[in-house]
């Protein structure tokens, strides 16, 4: 009985920490159902229909996620006909960061017209069970049939600052590795980026 | 010869209120990551407190009051700040010395000019994963890594006891 008793906390704890940690690759991608600038709620699951999904917590105000809008739109128009549509999910607190309000998340979509949809994690659930810390922050998921797996996190590609001089393009070649069977190589990256902003406790 | 002294104190007063403005564009060092690295590794004397940061970082221009009233408080017991701006060196004379000077910083600052961060991000800390404000507070017994906002009271109580 006892040892029940310990085999549950650790199991919560475990819990606790998988919670805290968020996903990694080849791990199944958490579910989400949130307010998109339509006004309708978009799911994971209503894109059962593609290939993968390429989920970027992105935001208005930080300047690495407006120095990549316009790769963000491309890598949509380049990847929804193959399959592999952008999300980008909203994280902030609207309190903390006016700029990143529902209202304005609208008004930015449409100053930048994006093709994709940009949904608001407006209870901050849905980052933390990604481990999302920054924006942008990608992650990259296959479809699997019934359900999605991580199958690369990171950054867009290696220069923030100028797209022309762009290297290795990271997210664009896990989507070809996917696309060609392969697995993404590197599966996981760093960049620089805005945290994600909480309120105080 | 009364000519040339006015010279000289029309020169002395315009000229050294132009370089004292300028002072603190020549104490910002524009470096690459490989540039950079050594300071993150030093095995001297000294406590080593620094901190990635950018003008247009919310968090971070709150928390910098903090590490210049620790840079003031123990400048003189060993203990160096580090201020690393990861702002776009494009914007070095538009923002981030203007930041420099109205905020009339006295810590060490430098301009981290890298793109490649999933380089050098690791070698900071295996921890980091490239939010910013980050720290690493370390001396030649202890290493710290924090990726988050820093208030005063904490920063103090980490460095106290490396002093």
């Amino acid at each position: 009985m006892k040892s029940m008793f310990m085999f549950t906390l650790l199991a919560l704890f475990s819990i606790g920490l998988l919670a805290e940690d968020g996903v990694g690759v080849g791990d199944r991608a958490p579910e989400f159902n949130l307010l998109n600038i339509d006004g309708n709620h978009v799911s994971l699951s209503d894109y059962d229909n593609a290939r993968g999904v390429v989920v970027i917590f992105s935001c208005n105000h930080c300047p690495y996620v407006v120095a990549y809008e316009d790769r963000m739109i491309e890598l949509h128009n380049e990847y929804a006909p193959q399959g592999f549509p952008v999300i980008a999910i909203n994280p902030n607190d609207s309190i903390v960061v006016p700029a990143d309000s529902y209202t304005k998340m609208i008004e930015r979509a449409e100053e930048k017209n994006f093709p994709f949809d940009y949904i608001l994690d407006a209870d901050q659930t849905i980052f933390p069970q990604y481990g999302a810390t920054r924006t942008p922050h990608v992650y990259l998921l296959e479809n699997k049939g019934d359900h999605f797996e991580v199958a690369y996190i990171g950054a867009i590609d290696d220069n923030y600052r100028d797209a022309e001089a762009v290297e290795e393009p990271y997210l664009a070649n896990a989507i070809e590795a996917i696309m060609a069977g392969e697995r993404p190589d590197p599966e996981f990256t760093r960049a620089i980026g805005c945290t994600i902003k909480v309120q105080d406790e | 010869m009364k000519k040339l002294f006015l010279v000289y104190i029309v020169t002395f007063f315009f000229i050294t209120p132009a370089l004292k403005a300028n002072s603190a564009n020549d104490e910002i060092a524009i470096m690459d990551f490989d540039t950079f690295s050594p300071m993150l590794e030093k095995e001297d004397e000294y406590t080593y407190v620094i901190n990635f940061w950018a003008t247009w970082c919310a968090p971070c221009v709150r928390e910098i009051p903090y590490f210049e009233k620790l840079h003031e408080n123990y400048k003189d017991k060993n203990l160096r700040v580090i201020l690393v701006s990861l702002d776009n060196p494009d914007h070095l004379d538009s923002r981030v010395i203007p930041f420099i000077e109205n905020h009339n910083l006295k810590s060490e600052i430098i301009l981290l000019d890298d793109v490649s961060a999933n380089r050098w991000i690791p070698l900071v800390s295996e921890e980091w994963s490239g939010a910013i404000p980050a720290t690493v507070i370390y001396n030649n017994s202890f290493r710290g890594f924090y990726e988050k906002e820093f208030k005063y009271d904490e920063l103090e109580e980490i460095v106290l006891p490396l002093l």
